[in-house]
C-alpha cells in the first residue's frame, strides 16, 4: 500500500498534558482508515495534527514529522494550502448560514475561482459526490440551515470535495444522525475512496469493520495498534485491542 | 399538601399578573405617545396644509406672513443622519469585528470600558467638545465664515453613534458559532477571510439592527447638534448653518404660540413618524433573509 501521509515521532502537549505520545503511522492512498479508542485516547487530536486544527488551540505545542506526499506539512506548507489538500468534516453538521450553492462555492472562491460556469460545474460535481444532486437541485439558492441533519452533513461532504482536496478527515461524521443517515454518508465514503484518501474517527465499532481498509487503535495518547481492519479485529495483536473492541472497557 | 399547592398556584397568577402589567406599560406609553403626538400634530397640518408643511422651502414662524415649512428641517436630518450612518458605520464595524475577533483580551477590555464610556457622555458634553473643538477646526480647515454647519453636525453625531454601531455589533459577531468559523479555516480560508466572509456574514442581522440603533440615535438628537450646526432654518448643504426636526422643535417651543406651537407638535408627529418608518423598514430588510444570529 502506497502511504500518502507519514507521520513519524509525533508528540503533542496540551499546556502540561501530552495528548500524543511518540505515533508512527502511515496512512494509506485511496483508503478509509479508521482511528478508534475510548474517549479522550488522542484520536480527534490526531487527526486534528493532519491538517494542524490544533493549531488553533491556545498552549498547544507539537513535536516530531508528519509528511503529506513527502511534505513536511508543519514547515513546509503553508497551512491554509493544506488545509485545501487535507479537507475536513467535523462531528456536528456545520454549513454556513447562507445558500446551498454558497455553501459548496465558498472553498472554490477563496482558491480563487470566480468564473461563474466553472463554480456552477464544481457545485453540481460536488452535490453528486456526496449523493445530494438530485435532492437538492431545484433549491440551490435556499438556505442550507433548511436541510434535514444528514442532508446538511452530506453538504459538508460536498462542501470539503469541492476544494478537489487528497485526503479527507472525517470527525465522528455521523454520530449525530440516524441510521439511515448513517448508512448514507458510509456509502458515500466507500464511493469516495476511489478519488480521495479518507481517514475517520469513530466510537462505532460495527462502522469501523463495516467500512474501513485500516483500523489505527488509539489508547491514553498511544497508538497501541494499526494494521488492516479485518487483522485487528479477527487477530488484534495487543490484548488492550483485543479487551477494546470486544467492549470489555471504552 | 392542597394547602400549599393552592398558595404556590396563587403566588404564579399573582407573578404573572405583575409581569403582563409590566409589559403592557410599555405599549401603553408608545399608544399614549402616539395619540398625544396625532391629536396635537393634525390640526395644525390641516391649518397650512400638508404639502406646504411638508415641501415648503421657507420656515418664517414669526414673520408678518408666517411660513411653515419643514424640508429644510426633514433634508437636514436626512442628510446629517445619513451623513453621520455613513462615517459611524465603517468605523464602528471594523471596531467591532477587531474586538470580537482579532483583540487580546487586555486590550478589547480597555477599548470596550472606553466605548462604554463614550456611551455615558451626556449629549451636552458633545455639543461642548463639538462647539469649542469641531466647529473651529472646520472653519479653519475648509476657510469658512463660521464653522457652525452641517458638517460640524455630522462629524459629532458620527462620534455620538459609535457606541451603539459598535457595542450591538459585537453583541453579534461575538454570538457566531465557532463551528463556521472553524468549517471556513478548514477548507483552507484564512483568518481574515473567515472573519469578513463568513462571520459578519452571519452577524448581519445583529449589524443591521446595530445600525438601525445608530439612525435612531442619530436623528433623536437634539441637544449636541443644536449647538454645533448653527440651528439656522437654511436648506441643507454641507458647510451651510442648518436645523434638524429636533431643534427646530426645541429651539421656539419656550416662546411659540397658536399656529407656531401647534407647527412644533407637527414637526415631533413628522420627526415619530421617521422613526418608525426606518425602524420598519430596516427590520423587513435584513429579517427576511432566515438568519441566525
Amino acid at each position: 500500500m502506497a502511504s500518502i501521509i507519514e507521520v513519524k515521532h509525533l508528540n503533542l502537549w496540551y499546556g502540561d498534558h501530552q495528548a500524543l505520545k511518540d505515533i508512527n503511522i502511515d496512512i494509506p492512498e485511496h483508503k478509509i482508515t479508521a482511528l478508534i479508542g475510548p474517549s479522550g485516547c488522542g484520536k480527534s487530536t490526531f487527526m486534528k495534527t493532519l491538517n494542524r486544527m490544533n493549531d488553533l488551540v491556545k498552549n498547544c505545542r507539537i513535536e516530531g514529522d508528519v509528511r503529506l506526499n513527502g511534505h513536511d506539512i508543519y514547515k513546509d506548507m503553508d497551512v491554509n494550502v493544506l488545509r485545501k489538500h487535507v479537507g475536513m468534516v467535523f462531528q456536528k453538521a456545520n454549513p454556513f448560514p447562507m445558500s446551498i450553492y454558497d455553501n459548496i462555492a465558498y472553498g472554490p472562491r477563496i482558491h480563487g475561482i470566480r468564473n461563474k460556469a466553472q463554480l456552477d460545474e464544481i457545485v453540481e460535481r460536488s452535490l453528486k459526490q456526496a449523493a445530494l444532486w438530485d435532492e437538492c437541485k431545484d433549491r440551490l439558492k435556499q438556505n442550507a440551515l433548511g436541510m434535514s441533519g444528514g442532508q446538511q452533513q452530506r453538504l459538508c461532504i460536498a462542501r470539503a470535495v469541492a476544494v478537489e482536496p487528497t485526503v479527507l478527515l472525517m470527525d465522528e461524521s455521523t454520530s449525530a444522525l440516524d441510521p439511515i443517515s448513517t448508512a448514507k454518508i458510509e456509502e458515500l465514503c466507500t464511493e469516495l475512496k476511489e478519488n480521495y484518501t479518507i481517514v475517520m474517527v469513530t466510537h462505532n465499532m460495527q462502522q469501523a469493520n463495516r467500512i474501513s481498509d485500516v483500523t489505527a487503535f488509539f489508547l491514553l495518547g498511544e497508538l497501541i495498534e494499526v494494521g488492516e481492519t479485518k487483522d485487528v479485529f479477527l487477530n488484534p495483536k495487543n490484548p488492550k485491542t483485543e479487551e477494546y473492541i470486544s467492549g470489555r472497557f471504552g | 399538601m392542597e394547602e400549599v399547592k393552592k398558595i404556590g398556584h396563587t403566588g404564579e397568577k399573582v407573578a404573572h399578573g405583575i409581569f403582563f402589567v409590566c409589559g403592557m406599560v410599555a405599549i401603553a406609553f408608545v399608544l399614549f405617545i402616539t395619540v398625544f403626538l396625532v391629536i396635537s400634530g393634525v390640526p395644525a397640518i390641516g391649518k397650512i396644509g400638508i404639502t406646504d408643511f411638508l415641501f415648503g422651502t421657507v420656515w418664517a414662524s414669526t414673520a408678518a406672513e408666517p411660513k411653515f415649512g419643514i424640508l429644510p428641517f426633514i433634508l437636514t436630518s436626512v442628510y446629517g443622519t445619513f451623513g453621520a450612518i455613513l462615517i459611524a458605520v465603517p468605523i464602528g464595524l471594523l471596531c467591532a469585528i477587531y474586538l470580537s475577533k482579532f483583540a487580546g483580551n487586555k486590550a478589547a477590555a480597555m477599548i470596550r470600558s472606553a466605548v462604554e464610556l463614550l456611551a455615558g457622555i451626556p449629549s451636552v458634553v458633545y455639543g461642548l467638545v463639538g462647539m469649542i473643538v469641531v466647529v473651529p477646526w472646520v472653519r479653519e480647515t475648509f476657510n469658512l465664515p463660521d464653522g457652525a454647519n452641517l458638517f460640524s453636525a455630522i462629524i459629532v453625531l458620527s462620534v455620538m453613534v459609535l457606541p451603539n454601531v459598535i457595542s450591538v455589533s459585537e453583541t453579534s459577531l461575538d454570538a457566531v458559532p465557532k463551528e463556521y468559523e472553524e468549517a471556513s479555516l478548514a477548507l483552507g480560508a484564512n483568518y481574515t477571510e473567515t472573519v469578513f466572509k463568513v462571520s459578519v456574514h452571519a452577524a448581519r442581522s445583529g449589524i443591521a439592527s446595530a445600525v438601525v440603533l445608530g439612525v435612531g440615535r442619530a436623528i433623536g438628537e437634539a441637544m449636541a447638534v443644536m449647538m454645533v450646526a448653527g440651528n439656522v432654518a437654511n436648506m441643507p448643504s454641507l458647510f451651510t448653518s442648518v436645523r434638524f426636526l429636533t431643534t427646530a422643535v426645541v429651539s421656539e417651543m419656550s416662546y411659540a404660540s397658536g399656529l407656531q406651537r401647534e407647527a412644533l407638535f407637527s414637526i415631533a408627529l413628522v420627526l415619530f413618524i421617521f422613526i418608525i418608518i426606518i425602524t420598519l423598514l430596516l427590520n423587513f430588510v435584513f429579517k427576511k433573509k432566515g438568519d441566525v444570529a
